[in-house]
């Protein structure tokens, strides 16, 4: 992430994936909200990397289809978000079982968006071809309680 | 063999004729006794497909998953550029402006339509609503929930955007809608099973040229739609998986 791509006053972090690969982040408190009627949506490869967007994942990542193809999913990964939750994420969807959570992602522009997300595998032929994510609008509810969640885990 | 052919129950009923004669043009191109069964619920039309009595059908696609994934369906074709969309409205007499203002015990009315019941309950879901801490009222057709709304039997219903469209000003203007889906990858499908397997391209061929002259015109016209478009076995498998992620 580069300064000039982000709105307003930012903090710096910087994370680590379970890939081994590090980047730096840069985060502002800006929230978009989820855009009304629509889902996101986009497929993966086996190793997360981005294959297939729809518009409303461009619209609300920040970034355009091509800058998005080919990257690993982590693009979206925000500071706030626990690794535990991610872990949690890929044990589950690797046994072909759908996974569901709250999350919190990371625009280019340092800013966030929450959603509800649900994970599926694309069982092809009886194989695991990839991921297909949908996230949907979530309760205002639902994300406090994950807010509140998410900073336990990360402070343990 | 008389192969047998369904239509999903949630047609508009003045498009009967036309599926009764699209049928005619699918026994003519196959060269094959097709017998059309209409179903009068969705209930009625699975027992069927779980017995093993349909072999060619005009899906709702939430139904595509069984027929794909259990009973070995194929896709066809589908009709391009028609997705099912869903409008959550409320009475307009009400004072609830968005979807946030519904409570828990809220009484939704919807049709038996399974993708629109599944798309309207997530559109809820932002006001902590689910299957559990609601009450459920079925109707007919759809005019039948807009009455239910504007007689106060419910507080908030789920309507096919294409049917709500083709409201009369009156029932609109009784009508609030707090929000429309636009998920654009939710669509019908002509589908076809292992019985009538041999017959794939033959069908899709003829579909897809439908719309190069009057006749096929005329005929896509009485089926309400504009054009045929193939589909592959990937573009099914997508939309069963992104429905997957919708359901509980």
């Amino acid at each position: 992430m580069e300064p000039a791509d982000v709105a307003g006053e930012f903090r710096e972090y910087n994370l680590a994936y379970y890939d081994g690969s590090r980047r730096r982040v840069l985060v502002t408190d800006i929230e978009t909200p989820f855009p009304e009627g629509k889902l996101i949506v986009s497929r993966t490869d086996v190793a997360g990397v981005i294959t297939n967007c729809n518009q409303s994942f461009v619209e609300m990542s920040g970034f355009s289809e091509a800058e998005l193809i080919g990257q690993p999913h982590w693009i979206l990964r925000h500071p706030d978000m626990p690794p535990a939750a991610f872990k949690d994420l890929w044990d589950t969807v690797t046994r072909g079982t759908k996974w569901n959570g709250y999350v919190k992602n990371l625009r280019k522009d340092g800013g966030f968006y929450w959603v509800y997300a649900t994970v599926v595998a694309n069982v092809r032929d009886g194989i695991i071809a990839g991921y297909t994510s949908v996230r949907r609008k979530p309760s205002r509810t639902k994300v406090r309680e994950a807010e509140a969640l998410y900073r336990t885990m990360n402070q343990g | 063999m008389t192969l047998q052919f369904t239509v999903s129950p949630d047609f508009p009923a003045d498009r009967i004729s036309g599926w009764y004669i699209f049928n005619t043009w699918m026994q003519r191109t196959l060269g094959t006794g097709i017998h059309l069964e209409i179903y009068n619920d969705f209930g009625a039309q699975r027992k069927a497909i779980a017995d093993d009595r349909v072999d060619l059908i005009y899906a709702n696609p939430y139904d595509a998953a069984m027929l794909v994934r259990e009973k070995g369906f194929v896709g066809v074709a589908r009709p391009r550029g028609r997705s099912d969309e869903v409008v959550v409205a409320v009475s307009a007499a009400g004072q609830v402006i968005e979807v946030e203002a519904l409570k828990p015990g809220a009484r939704v009315v919807s049709t038996d339509d399974p993708d629109i019941e599944m798309m309207g309950m997530i559109l809820l879901e932002p006001a902590d609503l689910n299957r559990q801490n609601v009450e459920r009222k079925v109707c007919r057709t759809y005019v039948l929930v807009a009455k239910a709304l504007m007689n106060g039997e419910a507080d908030v219903g789920f309507f096919l955007a294409d049917a709500y469209a083709k409201f009369s000003p009156l029932i609109r203007d009784s009508l609030r809608p707090l929000v429309t889906s636009q998920i654009h990858v939710v669509k019908h499908l002509l589908l076809l099973g292992p019985a009538a397997r041999q017959h794939l391209d033959t069908l899709r061929n003829g579909l897809l040229a439908m719309a190069d002259d009057a006749k096929g015109k005329s005929m896509l016209d009485g089926l309400g739609l504009d054009v045929w478009e193939a589909v592959d076995r990937e573009d099914v498998e997508f939309m069963i998986d992104l429905i997957d992620t919708l359901v509980e």
